[in-house]
């Protein structure tokens, strides 16, 4: 034992004292620490202690879903970044990308997932779907039908869905960007 | 006059002979103990009591090893007695590492077993430093992350004391891989993380619209279809109720789309990301890891250096090769500096110190000391959060010699800093 210990040359760094740190949370340290301020994009966290959990709230400055604001819950794993965090749409939105269920057809939170990509790169990912959905990966087949057949209905409904309405009897969440949904939001983080 | 036959007489024979490594040991070793007294002498740990760990727990004990610990969270499962020798059908249900322990004590009863039937996280660090060293047979990378982790931070903190070398196998169908981490000494289990295949994934929208293999219906079943029907449950892979619910939902749709059948395996393999075992890869890579076990703890022989590749996949292939360490690896990596301030300085002046002396030109760093935020540059919320303490002094906020987690844009993964404050002036 003390031969192989003797393999290592320099003793000086073993003598002192360090608190340690899960490599995914040093990883995610760098990746939030370098997020880019995006003034429609907010990160919110459940707990400011635990930064493994945290809603992506964004709201699209431009194109179909401008004015709404649309809130993403991230969960990061121990094993991050091996595997993608793990992404939710919380609320009820017309989108032919995510289901109603909130679960967001974005290839890098599955088999496109590799390490070198980050929070920031997710968060580019999911701003992507807001200014460019496609009807061609549908989870929400109608929203895809519509956006396919005709775009004019397609945005129709995308107004009518984010003030709350209902569209082919699925009823939509009020996602607006104003009082109200904050203060849903604000109930959704308690 | 013969010598009475012990356990281990197979073994001294062989740790006796006139080996040129065994000199070397002696010139080492300053205690006169032989290698079959280090051998006795050795406590290691074997974390997991599954494929690889039956294997690896009865080749210890059949090696002379006397003090063996495993430690296993699981509970037998009736699919893991065509491999897991040390279990009976009777077992089923009970914990692995109990049952284990128990089996070899029956078989050999001289050797001191002791089971914990604990997640390898609740352990404390005590508990880790009284092992010798450390072979792990797990199947999950988080596990083997989290204590190599643990392990090289020992060596951080506590030099020698703190040095427990960690064997390492894993096995796939016919593919083994077996490694000897030296902990800060050679590659950790981190440098190489990018060796690790991916886990298999489906586009989510081939998954809810085109599915084309049963395993796509299995995953609508139990990503999209579970979640729906059972909103506040967890989908249980080891429950039978569940998995037959997931094998008929999936086959209604698997008969929709014209796709085969879906049988009740493949549909808790898929469920569970199980990889196939097969008994034999377990047993090569288990030997493998005992011997370099033994290795280790008697010097006998050089070790593998360090990584041991096997493929049973086209004929037989073995290979073994150096894995180099990653400077940048988040565990282990080098990158060290060092910065002497007064206690009185503020953390905006650290800040402004790592962003212009010439050793660091960071740009934008961010802070953190263990689990403690000192100062995040993003999100907002954590910079608001961690401003107030850019106007306090640093020895308010820590003490000398602290070793601060900083990272930054211009580097790759992250740097320790350790600050050491001046003594103030008179």
């Amino acid at each position: 034992m003390l031969k192989l210990w003797n393999q290592k040359k320099t003793e000086a760094e073993a003598q002192r004292g360090k608190q340690r740190v899960q490599p995914s949370k040093i990883r995610l340290q760098k990746d939030l620490g370098e997020l880019e301020r995006d003034d429609n994009t907010d990160i919110v966290f459940d707990n400011v202690e635990d930064q493994t959990r945290f809603t992506v709230v964004y709201r699209p400055p431009a194109e179909l879903y401008v004015g709404g604001e649309f809130r993403f819950s991230f969960e990061v794993s121990d094993s991050y970044p091996h595997e993608p965090p793990k992404v939710l749409c919380l609320q009820k939105i017309y989108h032919p990308n995510i289901d109603t269920m909130g679960h967001v057809c974005l290839n890098i939170l599955r088999e496109d997932w590799n390490p070198v990509l980050n929070i920031q790169a997710v968060i580019f990912g999911l701003q992507m779907l807001f200014m460019a959905p496609t009807p061609d990966d549908p989870l929400n087949v109608d929203a895809a039908q519509n956006m396919h057949d005709d775009l004019a209905l397609f945005k129709r409904n995308i107004a009518t869905s984010m003030r709350g309405g209902t569209i082919n009897d699925t009823t939509y969440d009020y996602v607006l960007a104003d009082q109200q949904n904050e203060a849903r939001g604000r109930q959704q983080r308690h | 006059m013969a010598l009475p036959i012990t356990r281990d007489t197979g073994i001294s024979r062989y740790l006796q002979l006139d080996a040129p490594h065994v000199k070397d040991f002696e010139l080492v070793n300053d205690q006169n103990e032989t290698p079959s007294d280090l051998l006795r002498k050795a406590k290691v740990l074997v974390i997991g009591a599954g494929g690889l760990g039956c294997e690896i727990l009865k080749n210890l004990a059949m090696s002379g090893f006397n003090d063996i610990h495993v430690i296993d969270m699981d509970t037998i499962d009736i699919s893991n007695l065509n491999r897991q020798f040390l279990f009976r059908k009777d077992d089923v249900g009970k914990p692995k590492a109990e049952v284990a322990a128990a089996f070899i004590k029956r078989r050999s009863p001289q050797v001191n077993i002791t089971p914990h039937f604990k997640r390898i996280q609740e352990m404390s660090e005590d508990f880790y430093l009284s092992f010798t060293l450390i072979v792990c047979g797990l199947d999950s990378i988080e596990a083997r992350r989290w204590i190599n982790a643990l392990i090289c931070g020992l060596v951080e903190e506590r030099g020698f004391e703190g040095f427990k070398p960690i064997v390492d196998g894993g096995t796939e169908g016919l593919r083994g891989n077996a490694r000897v981490i030296l902990p800060t000494v050679n590659a950790c289990l981190d440098c190489g993380l990018d060796l690790y295949g991916k886990k298999t994934a489906y586009p989510i929208c081939t998954i809810a619209n085109t599915p084309r293999l049963p395993e796509h219906c299995i995953e609508w079943a139990s990503v999209l279809e579970w979640p729906r029907v059972f909103p506040d449950k967890k989908l249980d892979g080891d429950s039978p109720d569940d998995i037959n619910w997931v094998v008929e939902k999936a086959s209604a749709r698997a008969a929709e789309f014209n796709i085969g059948q879906i049988s009740y395996s493949l549909a808790q393999g898929v469920v569970k990301n199980i990889i196939p075992a097969i008994a034999s890869t377990n047993a090569i890579v288990a030997a493998v890891c005992t011997n370099e076990a033994l290795k280790i703890v008697t010097t006998c022989n050089p070790l593998l250096d360090n990584y041991m590749f096997y493929s049973g996949l086209e004929g037989a292939y073995m290979f073994s090769f150096p894995y180099e360490r990653n400077p940048d690896c988040l565990v282990c990596g080098k990158k060290e500096g060092a910065l002497t301030l007064p206690a009185t300085s503020t953390l905006e002046e650290l800040i402004t110190a790592l962003k212009e002396s010439p050793v660091f030109q960071l740009k934008a760093p961010t802070l953190t000391l263990g689990e403690a935020k000192l100062y995040f540059q993003n999100p907002r919320e954590l910079e608001a959060l961690t401003r107030p303490n850019l106007a306090k002094s640093i020895g308010s906020l820590f003490d000398s010699g602290s070793i601060l987690t900083v990272t930054d844009p211009t580097l790759t993964t992250s740097l320790s800093v350790v600050v050491t404050f001046t003594p103030a002036k008179q």
